[in-house]
């Protein structure tokens, strides 16, 4: 373990999720006016303009939150309860092909709303430095992330799956050496995923990407109308 | 029973001539900012058309509203609770902005700046939403103005369903009426069923349908929701705005903008008090021309000892009361049964009504006499077809219409008896069962039409609404910022609120 090793994935991970939460909250607490999700949907000129959204919108969503739940369930669910399940060497299986499926959906509809948010002079017009940035530090960490399916089947004994497992659930048991200990003899690829889905942390708050905490799914429990009394 | 009040409006389509005060007023005081120029809370329509934005009352097209279940419930035509969650990527029922129109502004500028030239200097047309030249506006806020845009065009005007509509392209059978609308703050609105952050609520005290905007993220459901397409999406912000029927001036008593400068004093503003605990009854009910009937039957008499009784029992203060018992929207829509909802079968059981409106003799000319009625001209030659009307106002039921349209003729055929020839006809008020009383009042309130008639507006008990009288006497008139508004009780840097005392308490317990 080297300090950068340390410095990077021992403490940078406090750093980013201490960033992430307080400057979340900040924003909630004191200008929650700009929290939304920032939609440009309504540029759009025709039929044909709206299906392409529909399809780009869904493909990057729908992709993006099973990369996501894959990386929460995979990376935070200790051995020894998995193993109940599946063994390591399949777990690696289907975090490949899983993964792999799902970034390639997320990896088209992230290109198209990319290509939309550049050439369309409506959306590029009321596109915020923000918004254009988050996607493309999006599009790089997918890249990454599928670029690690490659440089994992060079290995599919699941062992560097193990390591950044390790890595994670020791971040989140408040072990800063054991973590950067476990992920230091994993590929570049890794870390540089690592790194950068760090740095997403700390760009959050910064950013649209605050409307995923925002996911109305207690819409599904309420009644229909609302009515406030005065006071 | 529970009681709740709303301050209504009332239209009374006869005397509007499309002048667009009360357009340019309110987007002037509420909408002249980036992100919603295309954005009219108020704007006034050449009917027949297809409106703004495009086709706004083809639900199958926008699927705005409610549909009623087999099993008698109703749901938000764009879908129950999943769908609307499942669509949240990218809303397949969502308007684009040229469905309104591209928002334009012109090169003034160069009227200033243009070289000594041959020409006279133009300023030409460049688009709000991205900087550029347009070479061409394409539609906007009123392009059927006055029956603008080829006959083809308009046809799609959705109340001319069941009409054989080609006839009214000819020339000679052509007419027109104009339709100013704005939100109508329902009892029963599909945009707040639809926002999936609950951002949009319903004011117990006045009825009016605010968006909050620290609570909207800007999921969009309610622009499909609203079958009057009256919300908005504030582009730059990110957020969805609507109509707030100024209720900084409601409370204060006064009009809303669009009805203070109506220079054809069209508009009406009065309390009705109705049954909430019915509102969901009535929305479902199974025919939708019985919408109308049943709205009608929530309202509730305020001079009726029971209903004053459980209103104050409710929380509805005696000077609403009071308001309820002298507004004209009550009179308008259930004394006189003159004004209309706007497409009751949406559902959303709307809240400003309109009075139809009487038009030209229909071929008096060539068959030398009018179809009459006694006195009363025959409303059926009419020049604008009661079914056009009815499509609009009452579900297609023509009988409501026909009933105010020969109430409107009676008044003017009694008052023309009175002054012309001095004779009382009273016969007339019979046959559309009026009485003397009744027609005199009418007269008042659509005739002369009285500022203190037309605008009964009870102000918003504010001491009722402040649980902390201190917090707006001396906490935020001279604000630091901070600690005087803001969503949250807590701040996170520990600043303590400029409003409440937090040591000596406002209200003293001096037994402690």
């Amino acid at each position: 373990m080297s300090k950068v090793d340390l410095l990077l994935f021992g403490v940078y991970p406090y750093i980013a999720l201490a960033i992430c939460l307080l400057g979340s909250w900040a924003r909630f607490d004191l200008s929650q006016y700009s929290w939304r999700a920032g939609s440009s949907q309504l540029m759009n000129r025709n039929p044909a303009e709206q299906r392409y959204m529909r399809i780009a919108s869904n493909l990057f969503h729908v992709g993006v939150l099973f990369v996501l739940a894959g990386h929460f369930v995979g990376l935070l669910t200790p051995a020894s309860v998995y193993h109940y399940a599946i063994s390591t060497e399949n777990k690696q299986l289907l975090a490949m092909v899983s993964g792999g499926f799902f970034g390639v959906l997320c990896l088209i509809g992230l290109l198209m709303l990319l290509k939309r948010r550049l050439t369309d002079p409506r959306v590029r017009a009321s596109s915020s430095t923000s918004d254009i940035l988050i996607l493309v530090v999006l599009l790089v960490q997918l890249l990454l992330g599928l670029a690690t399916i490659f440089a994992s089947a060079e290995h599919m004994d699941g062992s560097v799956m193990v390591m950044l497992g390790n890595w994670a659930q020791s971040v989140v048991l408040l072990q800063p050496i054991q973590a950067a200990t476990a992920i230091a003899p994993v590929g570049l690829v890794y870390k540089l995923h690592v790194f950068l889905g760090l740095t997403l942390f700390v760009l959050f708050p910064f950013t649209r990407l605050v409307h995923i905490v925002s996911a109305p799914v207690w819409y599904l429990g309420r009644r229909y109308q609302i009515v406030r009394q005065k006071g | 029973m529970k009681i709740r009040s709303q301050v209504g409006m009332v239209l009374n389509l006869d005397k509007c001539i499309g002048c667009h005060t009360c357009s340019i007023t309110c987007k002037n005081v509420w909408t002249s900012r980036e992100g919603m120029e295309y954005a009219w809370f108020n704007n006034v329509e050449t009917k027949p058309g297809i409106g703004y934005p495009k086709e706004w009352e083809n639900q199958d097209k926008w699927k705005g509203g409610w549909v009623r279940n087999k099993d008698g419930s109703i749901n938000p035509r764009i879908g129950g609770k999943f769908r609307v969650l499942a669509n949240i990527f990218a809303n397949p029922d969502l308007p684009s902005i040229d469905d309104y129109y591209e928002p334009f502004d012109f090169d003034y500028q160069h009227l200033h700046t243009a070289p000594l030239g041959q020409h006279q200097p133009v300023a030409r047309p460049r688009s709000v939403l991205t900087g550029k030249r347009m070479e061409k506006i394409e539609w906007g806020p009123n392009w059927e103005e006055i029956l603008g845009t080829e006959f083809a065009k308009r046809r799609k005007d959705k109340n001319f369903d069941k009409i054989q509509a080609d006839i009214y392209g000819e020339y000679e059978n052509t007419f027109m009426m104009y339709l100013p609308r704005l939100c109508e703050h329902c009892l029963n609105p599909t945009c707040a069923a639809a926002c999936p952050s609950g951002a949009i609520y319903k004011r117990e005290e006045d009825g009016i349908v605010l968006i909050d905007q620290e609570k909207c993220r800007g999921w969009r459901m309610c622009i499909s929701g609203c079958p009057y397409k009256k919300i908005y999406y504030n582009w730059k912000s990110g957020k969805s705005e609507k109509c707030i029927f100024c209720y900084p001036r409601i409370e204060a008593g006064m009009p809303t903008v669009c009805s203070e400068t109506c220079v054809g004093r069209i508009r009406y503003l009065g309390v009705l008090l109705y049954d909430a605990d019915r509102i969901a009854e009535v929305a479902s009910t199974p025919n939708e021309q019985d919408l109308y009937q049943k709205q009608l039957d929530i309202f509730l008499d305020p001079s009726d000892p029971a209903v004053i009784k459980q209103a104050l029992a409710d929380g509805v203060p005696m000077s609403v009361i009071e308001s309820a018992q002298k507004s004209p929207v009550y009179k308008l829509a259930v004394d006189w049964k003159l004004a209309l909802p706007l497409h009751p079968e949406y559902r959303t059981l709307p809240m400003v009504w309109y009075v139809p409106p009487l038009s030209p003799i229909q071929n008096a000319a060539t068959a030398g006499t009018v179809g009459m009625n006694g006195v009363i001209p025959d409303v059926d030659s009419l020049r604008i077809p009661l079914r056009y009307l009815a499509n609009l106002l009452t579900a297609g039921d023509e009988r409501p219409v026909k009933l105010a349209l020969k109430r409107l003729l009676a008044m003017r055929a009694y008052k023309r008896a009175e002054q012309v020839e001095g004779v009382q006809d009273l016969q007339v008020l019979k046959d559309v069962g009026l009485s003397v009383a009744q027609v005199e009042d009418m007269y008042r309130y659509l005739a002369i039409a009285n500022y203190e008639d037309r605008f009964v507006i009870p102000s918003a008990h504010r001491e009722e609404a402040m649980s902390d009288a201190f917090a707006e006497r001396s906490g935020c008139g001279f604000s630091f910022g901070s600690g005087c508004s803001g969503s949250s009780d807590t701040n996170m840097f520990g600043a303590k609120k400029a409003n409440q005392r937090d040591i000596l308490k406002t209200v003293q317990l001096w037994e402690d």
